[in-house]
This record gives structure tokens, C-alpha cells and sequence, in this order.
């Protein structure tokens, strides 16, 4: 029983002065390490004139050899480690999350549910902290100068690092293990507050580690010329690309966290011994599935803005990525995006079997799923290929005359906005398949709702077919503006609508663990291609740094510094998705046997403790 | 057990899906850019628009941004001598250039001194150009490089070549050759370069993949045996498949030296 039930209002307080507080602490964090570098700047001269080196030009006899290509070694650990720290920061996100709905519904499902996603989190840290450390002494070792260089630009901040992730691990660890200690009345709110910590931290963790990447790409806080560090830590920190990549990195790991453990769920689904524990994983997967969607249908915006300020950066480093040898790669990413949303809305379209009610909307389901295929299809529609001289006689150019025009970007835009928002529809009549509207207004709201769609479905086509064909480039960039502003438009509006609609709404039965097998498939399609993609994307912002360890300051010069073919790309990538999967399973394993507990041996079973002979 | 091989299966047949993806498009690996140490005194007329037109399309990445995919003017589209009269003339200009030659290397070295409509930098109102310095990071070209380039830019649409050949005294102060892309010298050195010889028996070469070159000059005029390289499908022998390839990389100067090279191919020689 809660004993604070009286005063909401309170509570509320309290918890939202110490998000204020986090906020302050993270402010302060980034200032006082600023401060501090600038004081030390200006008052030790040797400190100064070791900041104005200028960047190491190693040539490639200064690059250690270990026999085996040293780019390789560390693609592979580096994309380990990523792919375990978006997890284990992307899960206490949604734990919170889950748990602080848990929290206001009184329902006990939701703090069982958040505290087993926990137990992944968990194991999933220390392995995260392994590949950390691996790759942090592989780099060193095999590229000393850039580590030095990098040292030098960043400072005592690694420290800094270093101490936010003992913070973190404390916090992990009280978080989980506090759980049951903590779980109800004024000690919830505590651990509602150990939550709220742990991710600050985590999020901090996460943008600090974030500023070397973006630094290496579009280097702040040096001097062009020569690369010597000149700026502060904040002046390095916070390159152009900085903030674009913090939120696309965010975005992303909350939707990857939550297609993992659906994958965990469906696998939990799968080996299920009776219907409640199929019911039970049956929600935990859908609930994974829901934050995993959700998380993704923004991601499109954040990659745009990121882009966009990447070309703003530097305008051959865009083009090289989406326009020169790298804009193959962009051909696998629409496959394994629609992969994606392929998997997402095939789980929703199944998962609404759950509830009689679904089948009001059933009709729809071909309709977007043809939008689905036929977006699916112009994305993949390259703009050209390498012909041979017969077919490019045969084909009378250099592009085909119908499908040319569906490979340029004008097109794909138009397809992967009507995904979006297609995805989003599914979405909506899955929300809507165990609930009948009551409210007075309803044939308005539903009308309203309609006529969004239409004006939105009809803008983004225009906007791409006008600006896209019928204006120059420049146009043809600003028209995608328009593209997700209706998209945006459609989402918030059928969130904001439905929300409104709901209020006093017929809840129809929801039968959990009435679904099909087939569909928990779905729920692993989800992450093998949200992991693909991520090392895939990954791979490409860090090659358009091309033969640069530091982009136009420090050369690369080592036996690597070439872009690979697709195929050794793909090849990577794999390796690293099937190492992955494996230690995933590991922990998923380690997540089943903490909860094994052996039974007794009977005495007259076991000769030793029946005084026989072993 | 079923169930966890069943989930694998699944997984890893998802995963050789995407890497087959990967395996089907097409295989391009991108070099960085190698320096090399170029013999300056040997340098001709053309042989340094060559030199030019090489680095135009590589090292210096301004075909990255000017073709006609309209990110940046089409420079290979129209006369640019006479625009760059065009532009000087222009009151939006704010350079100091006073020939075509000094507003070409201007262009590369501060590109906001004229941006064309349309093409500055998102929000400047075309009073910025988006376009890197090409003597800076990342580009770097040094000054003979530049001046290759103004070169070609000059030759390619008929007019003279006003940039005076580099001297290798004067060009060095420290004596030391420029670093510029390597030349090929000759016809033969040209042929190896394109693989000529791997589908037709040519030189050393007895291949029958594609036709013999060791008479064409007997039974080919140079117009003939220029499109032949340019347009391989243009025209082809019954006996043979339309196998040869396109050389968009191919430059005019190894253009010109294959050409002359094959055009004295009479069959004598062999």
C-alpha cells in the first residue's frame, strides 16, 4: 500500500526538481571541465606550448604491424562496443519509462516487466566495459600517434569519462539489485530517482564519447592549418556535427534496445511451457515492439538533420557519402530498412488477432502493405549501374528511361515518407483495434483524422515530384523539409487525436499470447537488421573521413587508409552482427539461468549422501 | 534446443541475405590519393592539360561536385573562357582578376569572389560558395597542379592555354620535384595502363579475345580507330561480342598517344 497516495501534486515536485537537478549536474560537468581547461591554458605557459603542436603526420613505416590489418581488429571491437553500449543505455531509458508507468497504473506487470529488461542491461554493462577496454588498448597500440594527438585535444576530459562511468556502474547496480527493496511508496520515488540518475549519466556518457567521433570528422578548436590544438575542451567538444549525431545516436539506441529485448521476449514466447507464460512474453514483446516503432519513426529526421549538416560542413564530404562510391552502401541500407518496417508492421497487422475488435480495420491492411512494397521498390532502385557497352547501346544511355528517374533521391524521399506514414497508420488501427470510441464527436474526429492523412500523403508527393524534378537541386533539398514536416505533422496529430478520442472509450478483451508463432519472427527480424544497419551506417559516416584520421588535419596514412569494397564492407559487418548474436544469446542464457534454481537431491538418489560408494 | 535452432537458422539466414545484397552491387575500391614525383623539366603543352584533366577528375574532386547532377555549375557543359569573361564583367564579381587564366585560379583559391546564382551556400543568398579552397585541406593541390588545371579548363573547349609551363627551377625553391600525379609517358605505358593488351593481340600479345591491332593502321583511319575507343559499341566486328568496356578515366593526352600509337600499326612490324 502507498503511503504518500494524497499528495500527487507533491511527489510531482519533488521528482521534477531532481530532473532539475541531473540537469544542472550534467550543465555544470561540461562547464567546469571547460573552465578548468582554460585556466590551465592561460597560467601554465609549458602546457600552452605543448597544446600549439601541431597534429603527427605518421607515415606508413610509423604504423605498428601485428600481422593482420590493424583497421580490421578494430572495426570489429569498436562495433562490438557500440553495439553493447547502445544497450545498455538505450534499456534504463524505457525501464524508466515502463516503470514509471507501472508506477501510476498500480500494475505490477509493468515493474516485473522493467526490472527483467534490467536483468539484460546488466550483463550486457560488463560486457560493454570488456570491448571498451580491448578497444581502447588496441588503439593505442596500433595507432599511437592519433591516440596521442587525441589525448591532447581532449585531456583530462577522458578522466572525466572515466569517472562518469564508476558513477554509472554504481548507479546500474543499485538500480537493479535495489529493485524489490525499493518498490513501493516514498521508496519508490527514491528509485524512480536512482533511475533518472542512472540514465543522465548514461546520456552523458553517451554525447562525451560521441564529441571524439565528431571531432575526427569535422575537427573544432584547432588550428586548420597545422592541427594544433588552440581551442578549449568545450570549443573541441562541440563541433558542428556534435549535437546532430547525439540526438541521431539517442533516437537510435532507444528504438535498437527495444527491437533486442522483443527479440528476448519472442524467444521467451517461443520456448514458453504454458499460456501464461506465453501471455505474459507475448506482451513483453509487443510492449518492446511498440518502443522500438516509436523510437524509429523519428530516426528519418535526425539522420536528415545530420546529413544536412554534414553537407553544410563540408559539401564534398556529403557528396562523396551520398553521391560518390559510398552511395552504393545507401542501396543495403533501404533494404534493411524495409526490412524493418517490413517486420514492424507485419507484427502489428498479426498482433491485432489478439482482439475481435481488429477486425473493423482489417481491410486496410492491403493497402498498406502494397505502399509498403512499392516504397520498398523505388527506394532500391539504384540510379545507375556499371553497364556494359551492349546494354548501355540497348538501353540508349546511361540510365534507364522509365526507372532512371525513380533513382534519384526526389523518389526515395517520396517513398520513404509514405512508409513512415504508413507504418504510423498500422500503428493507429493497432491502437485502436480493442478500443470503441464513445465520444460524442467521434465521425468529426475520425474525418479530421482522414483528411490529415490525405493533405499530408498529397504534400509529400508533390513537394517531390515539383521541387524534385521541375526546379534545380537546391530546391530539391528544401523540399524535404515539407516532406517531414507532413510527416511530423501526421504522427503528432494521430497521437494528439486518439488521445483525445480515447477518453471514455469501450476497452474491448485483449487475448495475450493469442498470436501466431510466425510473427515472433518478425521480433527478430527487428534487431538482426537494426544491428546490420547500425554497423553498416556506422561504417559509412566514418569512411567519408576517406585517407583523414582527423578530416583535413591529420592524415591516415597507414597501410588502411583505403574505402573497401561493398563486399569486404559486407563481410564486416556480418562478422560483427554474428559475434553479436552470439554473446547475445550468452546473455540471454545468463538472463534464464539466474532465475534456475536447482532442486534438492533426494537422499536415497545420491549414494554419497546415502553412505553408499560414489 | 528446437526452438533455439530454429531462431538461428532464421537470424543467420537474414544476415547472409543483407551480405548478399552487399556481394550484387557493384565492387569499387577508393584509393587515397597517391603523390608521386613528377619530372617537371619533361613536362609539354599537353602532356600538362593531360596532367590537368587527370587531376579535374581526381585528386582535386572537382568532378565530385561539377557534373550535371546541379550541385555546382557543369564546367564541362559550356565555354568556360568565355563565362569567366562573363563573370569578371559581372558587378556581383568582387575579385581582382583581370584575365581569364587569374579568375580561374582565383575561382579555386577564394570561390566566393563570384558564386553563381543558385549555387552559394544555403542562406547566404549566393554570396557564398560552398566550394572548398582547393590549396587546403582536404584537397590540397599545390600551385603547379592548380595551374594544370587552368590548362585543361583553358584547352578543352578549343581555346589557347595561357598558363606558362612550370619551371622546375623556378617552380621548387628548395630544389625538390613537385609532388603531382604520375604521367603516362607513352603510348605503350598508356596501353598497359587500359589493359589493351589482355583481349587483343598488340605489342607482346597474341590474345584473340577481340580483334588484332597490329594492322589497324592499314585497315582503320584515326577518326575510325578514336571513336572505337571512345564508343566501343558504336561498331563491331561480326566475329566478335561486345565485351570492351568504356574508359571514362581515360585521359585526352593517353586519348591522343593511343590513337597516334595504333594509327602506325600497319602489320610490318610483326
Amino acid at each position: 500500500m502507498r503511503s504518500d497516495s494524497r499528495y500527487p501534486s507533491q511527489r510531482a515536485g519533488r521528482f521534477l526538481l531532481l530532473a532539475l537537478m541531473v540537469l544542472v549536474i550534467d550543465l555544470s560537468l561540461a562547464q567546469a571541465t571547460a573552465a578548468e581547461q582554460l585556466t590551465a591554458g592561460a597560467e601554465n605557459v609549458e602546457v600552452a606550448a605543448a597544446s600549439l603542436l601541431p597534429a603527427p603526420n605518421p607515415q606508413r613505416a610509423d604504423y605498428p604491424n601485428i600481422g593482420v590489418s590493424s583497421r580490421n581488429l578494430v572495426w570489429i571491437i569498436a562495433q562490438m562496443h557500440l553495439f553493447f553500449g547502445a544497450l545498455v543505455l538505450a534499456v534504463p531509458i524505457f525501464v524508466l519509462v515502463i516503470e514509471i508507468i507501472g508506477f501510476r497504473t498500480s500494475d505490477d506487470r509493468y515493474d516485473d516487466m522493467a526490472h527483467e529488461f534490467m536483468k539484460i542491461s546488466l550483463t550486457a554493462y560488463a560486457i560493454t566495459a570488456l570491448f571498451g577496454g580491448t578497444l581502447a588498448l588496441s588503439l593505442f597500440l596500433l595507432y599511437p600517434h592519433l591516440m596521442t594527438y587525441l589525448m591532447r585535444a581532449f585531456g583530462s576530459q577522458v578522466l572525466v569519462y572515466a569517472a562518469l562511468f564508476f558513477l554509472e556502474s554504481m548507479l546500474l547496480y543499485i538500480y537493479y539489485y535495489g529493485w524489490n527493496a525499493l518498490r513501493y511508496g516514498n521508496r519508490k520515488w527514491l528509485h524512480l530517482t536512482l533511475g533518472l540518475l542512472l540514465n543522465a549519466v548514461g546520456t552523458t556518457l553517451l554525447v562525451v564519447a560521441n564529441s571524439w567521433t565528431t571531432f575526427m570528422m569535422a575537427p573544432s578548436g584547432v588550428d586548420p592549418a597545422t592541427g594544433a590544438v588552440i581551442g578549449n575542451i568545450w570549443e573541441v567538444m562541440k563541433g558542428p556535427l556534435w549535437n546532430p549525431l547525439n540526438l541521431h545516436r539517442f533516437i537510435a539506441n532507444v528504438a535498437f534496445g527495444g527491437a533486442v529485448v522483443g527479440a528476448y521476449a519472442a524467444f521467451k514466447f517461443l520456448s514458453a511451457k504454458n499460456p501464461e507464460e506465453k501471455a505474459h512474453y507475448d506482451w513483453m514483446g509487443y510492449s518492446s515492439n511498440f518502443i522500438s516503432i516509436l523510437a524509429f519513426l523519428p530516426l528519418p529526421f535526425a539522420g536528415y538533420w545530420l546529413m544536412a549538416e554534414i553537407y553544410a560542413y563540408s559539401q564534398q564530404m556529403g557528396i562523396l557519402a551520398m553521391g560518390g562510391i559510398l552511395a552504393w552502401l545507401f542501396v543495403i541500407q533501404a533494404v534493411l530498412i524495409c526490412t524493418i518496417l517490413l517486420a514492424g508492421n507485419y507484427y502489428l497487422w498479426t498482433g491485432m488477432g489478439r482482439s475481435e475488435g481488429a477486425e473493423r480495420y482489417r481491410w486496410a491492411i492491403k493497402y498498406i502493405a502494397t505502399v509498403l512494397i512499392l516504397g520498398f521498390l523505388v527506394w532500391v532502385t539504384p540510379h545507375n549501374i556499371i553497364y556494359t557497352a551492349a546494354e548501355i547501346t540497348r538501353l540508349g544511355g546511361g540510365n534507364h528511361p522509365v526507372l532512371g528517374p525513380l533513382g534519384i533521391m526526389p523518389a526515395k524521399n517520396i517513398a520513404v515518407f509514405l512508409m513512415l506514414i504508413c507504418t504510423f497508420l498500422s500503428f493507429q488501427l493497432y491502437r485502436r483495434a480493442d478500443k470503441v470510441i464513445t465520444v460524442s464527436w467521434q465521425n468529426w474526429g475520425n474525418a479530421l483524422m482522414a483528411s490529415i492523412y490525405a493533405v499530408a500523403i498529397a504534400n509529400i508527393i508533390f513537394a517531390g515530384v515539383y521541387y524534385g524534378y521541375f526546379t534545380n537541386t537546391v530546391y530539391k533539398v528544401g523540399s524535404s523539409v515539407i516532406q517531414v514536416m507532413s510527416t511530423v505533422f501526421v504522427i503528432v496529430s494521430g497521437v494528439v487525436l486518439d488521445t483525445l478520442m480515447f477518453k471514455g472509450a469501450k476497452t474491448l478483451h485483449v487475448t495475450w499470447g493469442k498470436v501466431s508463432s510466425r510473427s515472433q519472427y518478425a521480433l527478430f527480424a527487428l534487431p538482426i537488421a537494426f544491428t546490420w544497419l547500425m554497423a553498416l551506417m556506422g561504417y559509412v559516416r566514418t569512411s567519408i573521413r576517406t585517407h583523414w584520421h582527423v578530416y583535413t588535419v591529420m592524415p591516415d596514412n597507414s597501410p588502411d587508409n583505403f574505402i573497401p569494397t561493398l563486399q569486404t564492407v559486407g563481410n564486416m559487418v556480418t562478422l560483427a552482427t554474428l559475434l553479436f548474436l552470439s554473446f547475445l544469446l550468452f546473455i540471454f542464457w545468463i538472463a534464464n539461468l539466474s532465475g534456475t534454481r536447482q532442486l534438492p537431491i533426494a537422499a536415497d538418489n545420491n549414494p554419497a549422501l546415502a553412505g553408499g560408494k560414489a | 534446443m528446437n526452438v533455439l535452432v530454429k531462431v538461428l537458422s532464421f537470424s543467420v539466414a537474414l544476415i547472409l541475405i543483407f551480405t548478399g545484397v552487399a556481394y550484387v552491387l557493384p565492387q569499387m575500391e577508393g584509393a587515397a590519393p597517391e603523390e608521386t614525383v613528377v619530372d617537371v623539366g619533361e613536362l609539354t603543352i599537353e602532356s600538362f592539360v593531360a596532367m590537368g584533366e587527370e587531376l579535374y577528375q581526381g585528386k582535386g574532386n572537382c568532378a565530385l561536385c561539377h557534373n550535371d547532377l546541379g550541385r555546382a555549375p557543369d564546367l564541362l557543359a559550356f565555354d568556360v573562357t568565355r563565362a569567366s569573361r562573363e563573370r569578371m564583367a559581372d558587378p556581383r564579381y568582387q575579385g581582382a582578376a583581370s584575365d581569364v587564366e587569374g579568375y580561374l585560379r582565383e575561382s579555386m583559391l577564394q570561390p566566393s569572389m563570384y558564386v553563381v546564382e543558385g549555387f552559394g551556400t544555403k542562406g547566404s543568398g549566393d554570396a557564398e560558395s560552398p566550394m572548398p579552397a582547393v590549396d587546403k585541406p582536404p584537397i590540397q593541390l599545390s600551385e603547379l597542379a592548380i595551374g594544370a588545371i587552368i590548362a585543361y579548363l583553358q584547352d578543352k573547349d578549343g581555346n589557347p592555354v595561357t598558363v606558362a609551363l612550370p619551371d622546375a627551377a623556378a617552380g621548387n625553391d628548395d630544389g625538390a620535384a613537385p609532388a603531382l600525379p604520375a604521367l603516362v609517358q607513352s603510348a605503350e605505358a598508356a596501353m598497359a595502363k587500359y589493359g589493351c593488351a589482355a583481349c587483343h593481340a598488340i605489342l607482346q600479345s597474341a590474345a584473340t579475345l577481340g580483334p588484332g591491332l597490329n594492322d589497324i593502321g592499314s585497315r582503320q583511319s584515326i577518326e575510325q580507330i578514336r571513336d572505337s575507343i571512345v564508343n566501343p559499341a558504336a561498331v563491331i566486328d561480326e566475329d566478335y561480342l561486345v565485351m570492351m568496356p568504356e574508359f571514362p578515366n581515360m585521359t585526352l593526352g593517353e586519348l591522343k598517344m593511343i590513337v597516334g600509337f595504333l594509327a602506325k600499326q600497319s602489320g610490318d612490324q610483326s
